[in-house]
């Protein structure tokens, strides 16, 4: 079983934590203008499965943690684990 | 009482402890520390097994277990490998798959037609008529098969262990000892595990002559020992490896879930066999397997042995054979130059004549054919193949095997090791490892002693450097001298096609050129068409040789064909050992004891337990369920709904953020009001639904559905951290209880134990108020979802049990009952009130189910609002209705509405019997069938066509009178 680095709670198995899907900003209309609705049907249906680090979100059931892991998807590593709020610039 | 030779120091056997067993029906005697194929052997026993497909007899051919000729049932459990079974008294065995028992087998008739039987045949011969291929498979089970499973034995509950460890060693051999004893030394926690019953791999047997390797292993051992962090578990496989060093270890009584930090693989190698023509008859085996037989067991593999030969290994073997009084008739050696070591002279002095650049092209078979009387051999051409103008014949009762070796590596491919062909040993050696693995030893392609025990002290040292318990030098990774120990392509055609590559699938030489013709020219397409590998021992004598057959065949080589990963198990597992504990935990309300005794029919509904309805005298389930929700119609019942999701939500932006997750407005919401609050995702789709409750400016308390709250809390923490909001959430669903009081006289059961006014005007439909309830504090709610007047009441847990028997007292006079989910789901039905999840599913948007009123687009943002958008202006698919049907029975949940052969619908919810007394149904239809009035048709149980009008909603009480004002 898989262990992931909990930003807060350390080291814990896969079994405790639960997956939500890739990390993606919210388009920002404010900078951008609005969306036609091809841009947001790619925003809301489209995710990038290429090969490589992709950012996640995952969740620490036990604790109730979001943050979000870098994860080499072609061998399955996690190279980093760190919280929402340390994410800084691309949120 | 079986022939043994002299004693020896380090045998295995207990000669002061003879045991009796059984085999076959007869009895047999050997000692404590026999497996059952030694102690068979030894008792002189040469068929031990038949094989899989052409019932061939086979006898002692590994010793290791890593063959099954020798597979065998008790009756409880099956597939025991004689190998590894101990023998112990009242053992009573037999060999699977004969018929007639092992001697007389009567399927050993199949052997005679084996030629027209190639890889396929059961499938390329039986394929048509197709309506007869399970009765044609059902023969063929019994034909081409292992063991049986007893459907009457009784389960067996297994433990399950954990454990943890600094650095797994795999393999108790000269380098695993060494690896761990260095690792331990470093101060790391080490656990040795070996699959056989004592430590020391090949110091046992190929180093077994030298008494400077045996005071090795008595040192190397009592250094272990001695190590307070160094565990040694014998008689254990490292059965699977997983992701983050997550092991599988099994033995005899456990399966041991196992996390260590580090690996080293000290596994060996695993002696492959040759293939030439009966390289199958009893009394044919591998060089170790006659090793293990002399040294550990003191059995005589022979009489009379012919040794084939092409490395140093099979020189010692024959010296083995002289020291243990066996006569060597010959050693053949593929080698045109022969050995270039002493060994040579020495073999040569003791008189056993040399077969330079020979094979053994045939092994002659007794009158029976059930062991070997000859070997018959060839000169090897300038191909390497024999030459049959100089065949002789050499009489013999043994054929030992001693040209190669592979790896005994599937534990490592799980671990992430990568092995690629070298050319200095003729073997597959680590190419790549992963982070915290190493591999030592003879599976790194060292043959020396010295090397091998270095190369684990080497292995140690870097774990523990790596773990940070070690700062020093590493010493530099031997390298293997001379020539290599493995021949490149030991095996040889003949035209009796009993040349085998594979015993477990009795696949033989020309099986492959067949399969290469037929255009399997890949060692994955091979392996799957050919069936190579995958038998019971996974390919571990049979995958080296069929890539090689492969690789020749394609011109290639052996990196360019590639080889076959594995996949746990290393030895089958039994399913007892991995089956877990039946755990379905769930969870119970506060009031499961009051549903109990009110004889509640309980059900699962999510993670909970809830009342689906009450048993009443003798009534039936309908009956029931309908007398419950007349009760709330005519006058008052009383429901638990704590399964319902409580959240509670506060901050200075707890409006906003209710306004981002739901669809509807809240920054207007006065407090003390509730508002229905639909809950969509990015897709527009409808996720849940419930009631927000303002009780005070920034505080809400939420109800969600049953089901759907623990993944709606997770979605909004996520939402606050991404949307910046100044909220606090908690999950109140654990620790507050609630029940609903409804029917036209729940308020004047409510008055007597409430001080809070109740009349309508100072309670109206849809306010929420806080006050005791029987004397305990409350959260009111004056909701309608039933569609009567009707409270929630939300309450400590502590106190659920209290509130709910004062409700019942103080309701006695009207006759209060509790009713159950199915009432509460009929009741909601007549009034249309849909069930997300039930009449929604993963594409249902809120304009779909008459909830665009609750959708309010002039709003910035909400979770869903930029899809519903664009939903809004398609064409609508599909809406929801009522249906009234024509009949009370033959309607179910997701039955479909027909117009011809076209689909224009389906039932998502359904009431045969209700208070209002015609059947009804909610149902998806498409809009242009959807006008009211109109008459449809459901495709019902059996097919029958079942027609239904379609009608306005809700079917019960369209103004809402009942819930709203008083009566």
């Amino acid at each position: 079983m898989k262990i992931i680095h909990c930003p807060v709670n350390g080291p814990r198995p896969l079994q405790e934590f639960y997956f939500g899907g890739q990390f993606r900003p919210l388009p920002d209309i404010a900078k951008a203008g609005p969306l036609s609705d091809a841009q947001w049907a790619d925003y809301v249906f489209n995710r990038n499965g290429a090969p490589g680090v992709q950012k996640e979100w995952w969740y620490h059931t036990p604790s109730g943690t979001w943050f979000i892991a870098e994860r080499d998807i072609v061998t399955d590593t996690f190279l980093r684990t760190y919280l929402f709020e340390e994410h800084g610039e691309d949120v | 009482m079986s022939e043994r030779l002299p004693y020896r120091e380090g045998e295995w056997i207990d000669r002061k402890q003879p045991v009796a067993f059984r085999f076959e029906g007869k009895s047999y005697e050997g000692f404590a520390g026999d497996s059952l194929s030694s102690a068979l052997w030894g008792a002189g026993t040469r068929v031990l097994g038949r094989s899989f497909k052409y019932h061939r007899p086979r006898g002692v051919y590994s010793l290791t277990g890593y063959d099954v000729n020798c597979l065998v049932e008790d009756g409880r459990r099956t597939n025991l490998r004689g190998d590894n079974l101990s023998i112990v008294p009242d053992l009573d065995v037999r060999s699977v798959n004969t018929i007639g028992g092992l001697d007389r087998d009567r399927l050993k008739i199949i052997d005679r037609f084996g030629s027209l039987m190639p890889v396929g045949f059961y499938y390329k011969a039986f394929h048509t008529p197709r309506s007869l291929f399970p009765a044609y498979e059902n023969q063929m089970r019994k034909i081409a098969g292992l063991g049986k499973i007893n459907p009457q034995a009784q389960p067996v509950a297994t433990p399950k262990d954990y454990a943890f460890c600094d650095l797994l060693v795999t393999g108790g051999g000269p380098s695993g000892l060494a690896a761990a004893i260095a690792g331990a030394e470093a101060g790391l926690d080490v656990l040795l595990v070996d699959e056989q019953p004592h430590l020391g791999g090949s110091l046992l047997t190929q180093h077994a002559r030298s008494r400077a390797a045996s005071e090795r292993l008595e040192n190397l051992v009592a250094r272990a020992n001695a190590l307070e962090n160094l565990q040694i578990r014998s008689e254990t496989q490292v059965a699977g490896y997983y992701a983050d060093h997550w092991v599988a270890l099994v033995d005899e009584k456990r399966l041991t879930k196992l996390r260590t930090r580090s690996s080293i693989f000290a596994t060996g190698c695993i002696e492959q066999p040759a293939v030439f023509q009966n390289n199958d008859l009893p009394g044919v085996m591998l060089g170790t397997a006659a090793q293990r037989l002399i040294y550990l067991y003191r059995v005589s593999p022979c009489q009379r042995a012919v040794i084939l030969t092409a490395n140093t290994e099979g020189y010692r073997l024959a010296l083995d054979f002289v020291d243990a009084g066996i006569t060597v008739v010959a050693v053949v050696d593929l080698r045109h130059d022969g050995e270039p070591s002493e060994l040579d002279k020495q073999v040569t002095a003791a008189g056993i004549e040399i077969f330079r650049g020979h094979t053994i092209y045939e092994a002659a078979a007794g009158s029976r054919g059930t062991k070997v009387n000859g070997a018959i051999l060839c000169p090897l051409d300038g191909e390497g193949q024999p030459d049959r103008m100089g065949h002789l014949r050499l009489a013999c009762d043994g054929i030992m095997m001693s040209v190669g070796w592979a790896p005994n590596a599937d534990v490592a491919y799980q671990a992430g090791v990568r092995f690629a062909h070298s050319e200095l040993v003729e073997q597959l050696i680590p190419q790549h490892i992963p982070k915290g693995v190493y591999v030592a030893g003879r599976a790194a392609g060292l043959f020396d002693l010295e090397d091998q025990i270095g190369s684990g002290h080497r292995a140690g040292l870097q774990a523990a450097s790596q773990l940070g318990f070690y700062q020093g030098e590493i010493p530099d990774l031997p390298v293997h001298h001379g020539q290599p120990p493995s021949h490149s392509y030991p095996i040889f055609s003949h035209k009796g096609k009993k040349n085998f590559v594979d015993l477990d699938e009795d696949l033989h030489l020309v099986d492959f050129k067949n399969a290469h013709q037929e255009g399997y020219d890949n060692i994955e397409l091979v392996k799957r068409y050919t069936t190579v590998g995958m038998g019971p021992t996974q390919g571990k004598l049979s995958n080296l040789n069929a890539v090689r057959i492969l690789a020749r065949l394609n011109q290639a080589t052996i990196n360019e064909t590639g080889t076959t990963v594995s996949r746990p198990f290393h030895h089958p597992v039994s399913l007892e050992k991995l089956a877990g504990r039946r755990f379905h935990p769930h969870r119970q309300t506060p009031f499961e004891a009051i549903h109990r005794k009110h004889h509640a029919e309980m059900i699962h509904a999510g993670t909970w337990q809830r009342a689906e309805y009450y048993h009443h005298e003798k009534s039936s389930r309908e009956d029931c369920i309908l007398q419950e929700a007349r009760q709330v119609r005519h006058s008052v019942g009383l429901i638990d709904v704590s399964t319902l999701g409580k959240l509670q939500i506060s901050g200075t932006d707890a409006a906003r953020f209710l306004e981002h997750i739901y669809t509807g407005r809240f920054t207007d919401q006065p407090v003390g009001r509730l508002r229905y609050a639909v809950g969509c995702d990015e897709l527009g789709v409808i996720i849940e639904d419930g009631v927000v409750a303002r009780t005070g400016e920034e505080n809400f308390y939420v109800t969600a559905t049953s089901g759907g709250v623990a993944a709606f809390y997770r979605d909004l923490q996520r939402w606050a951290m991404v949307l910046h909001m100044d909220v606090q959430l908690i999950n109140a669903t654990g620790h507050l209880a609630a029940v609903n009081v409804a029917g036209p006289q729940s308020r004047v059961v409510l008055e007597k134990l409430t001080d809070l006014p109740l009349a309508d005007d100072a309670f109206a439909y849809l306010d929420v108020h806080q006050g005791r309830v029987a004397g305990v504090d409350a959260v009111l709610m004056r909701v309608g979802f039933v569609g009567e007047l009707g409270f929630e009441i939300h309450i400590p847990v502590s106190c659920a049990v209290h509130v709910w028997n004062a409700l019942m007292e103080a309701g006695a006079a009207q006759g209060i009952r509790p009713f159950g989910v199915e009432a509460q789901r009929l009741l909601r039905l007549e009034k249309g009130h849909l069930i997300v999840g039930q009449d929604t599913d993963a594409l249902t948007h809120p304009y779909e189910v008459g909830l665009g009123w609750a959708v309010k687009t002039d709003k910035p943002f909400f979770v869903g609002s930029r899809s519903l958008e664009i939903l809004r202006k398609q064409p609508q698919e599909r809406t929801q209705v009522g249906l009234v049907l024509s009949q009370d029975y033959g309607v179910e949940e997701c039955h479909l509405l027909l117009e011809g052969s076209e689909m224009i619908g389906r039932i998502t919810s359904v009431a045969p019997r209700t208070t209002i007394g015609e059947p009804i149904a909610l149902a998806f239809l498409h809009p242009d069938c959807a006008a009211i009035g109109n008459e449809v048709k459901i495709c019902g149980s059996g097919r029958k066509l079942i027609s239904a009008r379609v009608v306005p909603l809700p079917f019960y009480d369209p103004e809402g009178s009942r819930q709203k004002v008083d009566l």
